[in-house]
């Protein structure tokens, strides 16, 4: 899965690699400025950046004001002018002020200046809910960015994902919106090899091998659909699941072979279903793998609903379970 | 509200029923899972339960008359139904009322105990009424289907679908193409065994031995008429169809072997007055066959398969046809986990099947789910026979005439042995000759083991 020149590896959950693969991006090169709210003296609400301030100094870790805007507007600005800025907006629930920086300014800028700049810059953000985050703390962000042409979007599952795809990420010469399900930060540990490497960004995985079922998620839901997947087996039912990993650019070459293959296809999200990132993985199946299809392209995602609720029942209700997955995964192969 | 009730698809391939008789006339309040007519196709017969409560209020088809499935046959005034809902389209209603109407693998007519047998892991007990997804699902194939019915040239009607409601999947399309574009004709009309190449009814019709002559006249299948053509039924073409398909893909093999029946005969004939007092069935050799080879599969596996594209899928279930030849065709009905049962349990439910075959009351269930089938073809004398494997099976084994013969016993003594030969068609595919000349001695060793004495 990763490309590695080193075999060792070290266990970390997904928190630590972020925390890792960023300290390594600060030591290994000094145009690595980190900015956010919290990030310096704090060390960031998830102690990812803990130290970094006494390490690197205050003009590489900044701390921001509460003004998203400015936050992405300064990257911006830094990343065009040669530096190599990872601005964190602390939670995604706080990223609208940006979006005109994000979509309007970043976005465009190699575009705008006919070549002449870009805009290398990660803009991290922990996303997702089953945290008990409520509205400010739960949500999903990538449908409103998935539209817009000129940024890329990520949201890696597993450690060593994490590592490889933001080192990707802060390579990357062009904007790249990093997500980071905050449930798994802590909930899902894996082996991380231990020198530097790359995941390239518009890599799907496929995570399990299957032939009756082809499961797309990305992020927590990818671990529940392996927990469903193989629930399922012991039911006879075979699903391959596949990790996206970056969901803009699309791997459209590894769903397509899985669909070509299984004939179904099951997207599964936290996200809200209307206009979210299933709708475009199953507009794209059906353009281009009409007649491989034995059954109708099936989303379980999140009810249109404004947001996840407080209370518990209202999460569990809003959030899908391994379970609840078993059971859309059973129904579609079972059609 | 007015409910339109159509005629019901009895069977994956059967396209038109007759109404055999009304059970209700215009007036009649009817409730709902009350059968209200009595539907009698090529294959079966089976009362149709309503899908409401309500009154009838117009019969659309006389009795004895023959019409399309799908065609409206009945019309019921619902009680207490929601108005305004368009009978004609396809209003939840109309939907309720097309799958009600429809008996399917577990009619209550045909077969109460809603015991249904899976064929693969992945199929699961449908709702009892879901004719009218299947017909839906037939109707709707999905693209990866089509395309795979265009480039493998099989006739989707003529699938037996594996999917939710019976929908034609696209491996039905696959395995079906594995066996040939026929092969797929439903499990649930499941003919074809016999009429081998030897033992042929006396009812067989002679045209075969003529080239076709223009028809002066036609003549039916009990009454042939020289030099008259006898129309093609949906009965008789499935059989020509599964016959060809089924000799056409599977690679038959064919072994024999010589059993000594005398004790089993002694047995069978000791118990065979008292069990007909008992039971009013008639107590044959087929029975004592039967468990044999149910233990003797159980034994070997392998012979219990069938042959897929994916691989040879052993079945979970020993569901054993018994071949009966008809006047005008030819049945195979199936008794469901025959492992399960003792000898008198296989006597009583295969004279039940052969009753209902006998008297045209085979319903959809009773054909359906075969792994393996028996044929006893020597009751006309028959001394050997090849007979043609069940489409989707691993064999068929027969039974063959017993007779009595001079026979060297182990002391080397020359006694008179009543012996019968079983003949065994496999499908090369499946099986190869070691395991199923294994399958036919340990058949031998059983069967000579049984009797003269024992429990029923």
């Amino acid at each position: 899965m990763a490309v590695s020149t080193q075999e060792q590896t070290t266990t970390m959950n997904n928190v630590e690699a972020v925390r890792h693969t960023l300290y390594e991006a600060m030591k290994n090169d000094d145009r690595t400025v980190i900015l956010g709210e919290d990030v310096g003296a704090r060390g960031n609400v998830f102690l990812i950046t803990k130290d970094f301030i006494e390490e690197f100094g205050a003009q590489r870790v900044i701390d921001t004001p509460i003004a998203e805007a400015s936050i992405v507007g300064i990257a911006i600005g830094m990343a065009m002018e040669g530096l190599r800025p990872i601005a964190e907006i602390q939670f995604a629930d706080f990223i609208y002020p940006a979006f005109n920086q994000i979509v309007g300014e970043a976005a465009k800028t190699r575009y705008r200046s006919n070549g002449e700049y870009t805009c290398p810059m990660v803009i991290r953000t922990p996303y997702g809910g089953g945290v008990r985050g409520a509205l400010s703390h739960s949500i999903s962000i990538e449908a409103l960015f998935y539209h817009v042409p000129g940024l890329k979007i990520v949201a890696p599952a597993f450690p060593a994902d994490i590592k490889g795809l933001l080192n990707a990420a802060i390579d990357d010469p062009d904007p790249v919106l990093f997500l980071e399900h905050k449930k798994t930060y802590r909930l899902i540990k894996g082996e991380v090899p231990t020198g530097h490497y790359t995941i390239p960004l518009g890599k799907a995985n496929v995570v399990r091998p299957g032939t009756q079922l082809t499961v797309v998620s990305y992020g927590l839901y990818v671990h529940w659909a392996l927990d469903a997947a193989n629930a399922l087996a012991n039911e006879g039912y075979d699903v391959e699941v596949i990790d996206l990993r970056s969901i803009r650019p699309m791997d459209k070459t590894t769903i397509l072979t899985s669909v070509e293959k299984t004939r179904k296809l099951l997207i599964i999200h936290e996200d809200n279903k209307f206009g979210g990132i299933g709708a475009e993985i199953s507009a794209m199946v059906a353009e281009e793998a009409l007649f491989s299809l034995d059954a109708p392209i099936r989303r379980h995602c999140a009810p249109d609903v404004p947001a996840m609720g407080y209370a518990e029942p209202l999460e569990h209700e809003y959030m899908s379970s391994p379970t609840k997955m078993a059971d859309a995964m059973r129904e579609l192969v079972r059609f | 509200m007015a409910t339109t009730i159509t005629m019901p698809q009895l069977g994956e391939t059967v396209t038109e029923g007759t109404v055999a008789q009304w059970l209700k006339k215009p007036g009649d309040a009817v409730d709902k899972y009350e059968p209200f007519v009595e539907v009698s196709t090529d294959k079966v017969n089976a009362e149709v339960p309503s899908p409401v409560t309500g009154t009838i209020r117009e019969l659309l088809v006389k009795e004895g008359e023959t019409v399309p499935t799908g065609a409206p046959i009945a019309i019921i005034d619902e009680v207490g139904a929601a108005a305004g809902t368009n009978a004609a389209g396809t209003s939840p209603t109309e939907q309720v009322a097309h799958a009600a109407s429809a008996p399917t693998t577990t009619a209550p007519s045909t077969n109460g105990n809603g015991k249904h047998t899976a064929p693969s892991p992945a199929a699961h007990a449908p709702a009892p009424l879901d004719m009218a997804g299947l017909e839906a699902a037939l109707r709707k194939a999905s693209p990866a289907v089509r395309r795979l019915a265009r480039e493998h040239n099989i006739d989707i009607r003529a699938l037996h679908g594996s999917g939710e409601h019976g929908r034609v999947t696209a491996n039905d399309v696959l395995t079906a193409s594995a066996m040939g574009p026929a092969a797929a004709v439903g499990q649930a009309i499941a003919v074809g065994t016999n009429f081998g190449a030897t033992g042929a009814p006396a009812a067989m019709p002679p045209a075969a031995s003529k080239p076709p002559i223009p028809a002066s006249g036609t003549s039916t299948y009990g009454e042939p008429i020289p030099g008259t053509m006898i129309p093609l039924n949906q009965a008789r073409r499935i059989i020509a169809q599964r016959m060809v398909e089924s000799k056409h893909n599977a690679p038959h093999a064919w072994s024999m072997v010589e059993v000594d029946v005398t004790n089993v005969w002694k047995w069978r004939t000791r118990e065979k007055d008292r069990f007909e007092r008992e039971t009013g069935y008639k107590l044959t050799l087929m029975p004592f066959f039967m468990r044999a080879v149910v233990e003797s599969l159980s034994v070997f596996p392998l012979m219990n398969a069938k042959f897929t594209p994916d691989g040879i899928l052993v079945e979970r279930e020993m569901n054993i046809g018994i071949a009966i030849g008809l006047a005008t065709n030819l049945v195979v009905p199936v008794v469901k986990r025959a492992d399960e049962l003792s000898i008198k349990g296989l006597a009583l439910a295969s004279g039940a099947l052969i009753d209902k075959a006998r008297k045209g009351k085979l319903g959809v269930d009773d054909l359906a789910g075969g792994t393996f089938t028996v044929n006893n073809n020597g009751a006309n004398g028959s001394y050997a026979s090849a007979p043609i494997i069940n489409a989707g099976q691993a064999g068929i084994v027969t039974m063959e005439t017993v007779v009595k013969k001079p026979v060297v016993t182990a002391d080397d003594a020359i006694a008179i042995r009543q012996m019968m030969n079983v003949c065994l068609s496999l499908d090369h595919r499946v099986v190869d000759g070691y395991v199923a000349s294994g399958f036919l001695a340990d058949l031998k060793k059983r069967l000579e083991a049984m009797g003269p004495t024992g429990t029923l």
